[in-house]
């Protein structure tokens, strides 16, 4: 079973951001935090942001949503929500799509989860707040999404307290809660890190399954290559407030071609492979920091392709084929496999 | 009273060489909700747990959260008494070493290099420490030792009066290491040592470490729930499930021809970057395990997908099949032709 194509391209998108930054103060300076980034995302679809840490995901959803940190300054020419620029609502406007509109899934359920509420008054509330109605429509619709979503028990498991729960059952309350309201779009930071791998792939296959009955747009965070390639249909490839590789999933893992993207993949064991026998690629060094102007390719010093105008030249992206493009000076042949001895 | 030693005395090895880590029937069993008054309620986090290590071998150590993987690698840290079983370094058993000494031969990496060093000491000093409480030569050879250490893993000598906080999550992590083989130990116990670290650095650590037990001839115990890092590293793997090893063998057969429905689901649910292959199918129940309750019989059979009548009645016993010990009856004949 192949994960992709639960969309129609030629819908309009749910999402449009265009050249978003996000720039936070920072006693240092001024650390660039997101560059220019755009992306889209259509009914049904899964866009994935993946990077290493620190690369700028999670600034980049908490811009949309509107949720930055009081030193972060946001910058865009387009965020576009279902023909809303989210950039003019106001605080009251957006609150009222948070939640509501835009559901949002974290690593760690217990941000959002109040410990001292039992499960179900928080899934009522949610309901309350944004779709009105009495509370035992909210309950009736509550004990709904948790029979739907494979919960046993799902009266006794609304009185629990989020912390008589297992951590995939956590999720899976986020989740209901989400579906409280009707989402038209869900970001989900992180989702399935901190859980189990069993677990993970149920969580996965959950979200999968909603996503087709409901045709949410999901943007899903991580910086787990493997679920990026089993969930993704389309994939940016982040790294020091980038996107340095953007395409379709299959083109992006059949054919990675900026240095960053490739190096990952070469990081990552693949099956058969022992230490033993065969060394890992690795990428040496570490992320530059952010603080201040970064001139030139922010991935120059780690890659072992860089030549000297690496590090003064204006970096765009540039395009592999259709559609698939990656930010870097040199041309897409260069990195075919085996062609080129690295510099 | 007859001791845990004389009740669980030391495999005997063919070649007659001792092995680098043998223990025998650990369990450690916590108490929880104990009081003066109150017994608690026993939580088994190691049961019966035997395992066998050669000398220069890395066996890994697989299962979710909560199985008992840290609890067990405290226990052969010397961290913790077991409540039975015994464990022998090398051939010598544990309760005949001081404390003192055993440390010096087996050594802990741990899963966070941001909590466990400590960020008001330099580098230079968290790597020297061990030499000083263990009283290990003079201090010009406990200085030359450290930057020796420090070459090892790949740490430039400028950062010998750096401090943690001046430091990525990778070069901490060397750190780590550089701490524990300072002392020149036999058995490395590595507890999840790269899984707080993006991918990049993992992989410059895993190399490392496998350049380090090539050099040195070092033994390691790998904690892992990345079967992917498992593979790359391990010589042998055991698969652990509320407590208990449920399947043991060489790397190679348990990954390729993993026989216990767990192993199986484990190995299902890994996923490769390969955008061709959707969402595996894992067919496991989604009742998660309650280690103060665990069920009767198999202690996997609320998830297990091959359950039959037998497997909630009677718990199964270790069977040899091709090499790898398993806990499963589907393996038992006789247990096998109840039907469900
Ligand atoms: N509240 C904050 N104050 C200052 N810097 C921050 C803050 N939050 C994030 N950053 C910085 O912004 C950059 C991007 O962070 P983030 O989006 O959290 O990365 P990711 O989610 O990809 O790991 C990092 O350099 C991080 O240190
Ligand atoms: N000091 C302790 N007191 C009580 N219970 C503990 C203690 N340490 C661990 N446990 C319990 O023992 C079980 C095994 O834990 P642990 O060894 O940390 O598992 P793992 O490392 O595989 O995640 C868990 O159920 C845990 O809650
Ligand atoms: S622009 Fe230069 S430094 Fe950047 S990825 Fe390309 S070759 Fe490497
Ligand atoms: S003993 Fe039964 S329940 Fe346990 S793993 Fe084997 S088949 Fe499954
Ligand atoms: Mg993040
Ligand atoms: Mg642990």
């Amino acid at each position: 079973m192949s994960g992709a194509h639960h969309y129609n391209p030629d819908d309009p998108p749910v999402l449009e951001v265009e050249d978003l930054s996000v720039d936070i103060k920072v006693p240092a300076g001024t650390l660039h935090a997101v560059n220019k980034v755009s992306f889209s995302v259509r009914p049904g679809e899964t866009l994935s942001l993946v990077g290493e840490s620190g690369c700028g995901k999670s600034i980049t959803s908490l811009a949309i949503m509107r949720l930055l940190p009081k030193a972060a300054r946001l910058s865009a020419s387009k965020i576009i929500f279902d023909g809303q620029d989210l950039a003019a609502l106001s605080e009251k406007q957006m609150a009222r799509l948070r939640g509501n509109r835009i559901g949002m899934i974290f690593q760690d359920p217990m941000t959002s989860l109040n410990p001292v509420y039992r499960i179900g008054d928080q899934l009522e509330e949610i309901y309350l707040r944004h779709k009105g109605g009495g509370r035992r429509e909210a309950r009736e619709r509550a004990e709904y999404l948790l029979e739907k979503i494979g919960i046993i028990n799902p009266t006794q498991r609304l009185t629990q307290f989020p912390h008589q729960l297992s951590g995939g059952l956590r999720q899976r309350m986020m989740i209901a809660m989400m579906l409280m309201c009707d989402p038209k779009l869900i970001i989900a930071d992180e989702p399935t890190t901190a859980l189990d791998v069993t677990v993970q792939v149920q969580i996965l296959q959950l979200l999968r399954s909603l996503q087709e009955e409901f045709r949410m747009a999901l943007i899903l965070i991580t910086h787990n290559l493997g679920v990026v390639a089993r969930m993704a249909d389309h994939v940016a490839v982040m790294y020091a407030g980038q996107v340095v590789e953007k395409g379709s999933s299959a083109d992006v893992f059949r054919h990675p071609t900026h240095p960053y993207t490739r190096g990952l993949l070469e990081c990552i064991p693949h099956p058969g492979q022992s230490a033993t026998r065969n060394k890992l690629g690795s990428i040496p060094g570490i992320v530059p920091s952010l603080v201040g102007r970064i001139d030139g390719c922010t991935f120059r010093n780690r890659c072992n392709y860089a030549f000297g105008d690496c590090a003064t030249a204006q970096v765009g992206l540039r395009d592999v084929e259709d559609g698939h493009s990656y930010r870097c000076l040199l041309p897409p042949e260069t990195f075919a496999a085996g062609k080129l001895e690295k510099a | 009273m007859q001791s845990e030693e004389d009740k669980y005395p030391q495999a005997q090895q063919v070649d007659g060489k001792p092995l680098a880590l043998d223990i025998q029937h650990l369990t450690q069993v916590f108490h929880i909700g104990k009081t003066w008054l109150n017994e608690g309620k026993p939580l088994r986090a190691v049961d019966d747990v035997s395992l066998q290590v050669r000398n220069g071998e890395v066996l890994a150590i697989v299962g979710e959260s909560g199985c008992g993987k840290t609890t067990l690698s405290r226990l052969m840290l010397g961290l913790q008494k077991p409540e039975s079983g015994a464990i022998y370094v090398n051939g010598q058993a544990l309760v005949d070493v001081d404390r003192k000494a055993f440390a010096r031969r087996v050594q802990p990496v741990f899963q966070d290099p941001y909590s466990s060093l400590n960020p008001r000491r330099t580098i230079g000093e968290i790597i020297m420490d061990p030499l000083l409480i263990h009283d290990i030569g003079t201090l010009e050879e406990q200085r030359q030792r450290v930057e020796e250490t420090m070459a090892k893993v790949g740490l430039p000598h400028r950062m010998i009066n750096s401090y943690p906080s001046q430091m990525s999550g990778g070069q901490r992590q060397r750190v780590a290491i550089a701490r524990a083989l300072v002392m020149k130990p036999e058995v490395l116990i590595c507890d999840e040592p790269t899984s707080a670290l993006d991918v990049s650095v993992q992989a410059q650590i895993l190399n490392l470490l496998q350049e380090l037990r090539n050099e040195l001839n070092l033994t390691y115990i790998f904690i892992s729930h990345d079967l992917s890092v498992v593979e790359y590293m391990a010589d042998y793997v055991a698969v652990m499930y509320l407590g208990r090893f449920v399947e043991v063998g060489p790397a190679r057969d348990v990954l390729e021809r993993p026989k216990h429905p767990y192993t199986q689901a484990l190995l299902g649910s890994v996923l490769t970057p390969d955008p061709e292959l959707g969402l595996p199918d894992i067919d496991l129940g989604r009742g998660f395990p309650d280690p103060l309750n665990p069920p009767p019989g198999c202690r996997f059979h609320p998830r297990c997908p091959k359950a039959m009548a037998v497997c909630s009645q009677k718990e199964p016993e270790k069977l040899t099949v091709d090499g790898t010990e398993v806990e499963c009856h589907l393996y038992a004949k006789e247990d096998a032709d109840i039907p469900v």
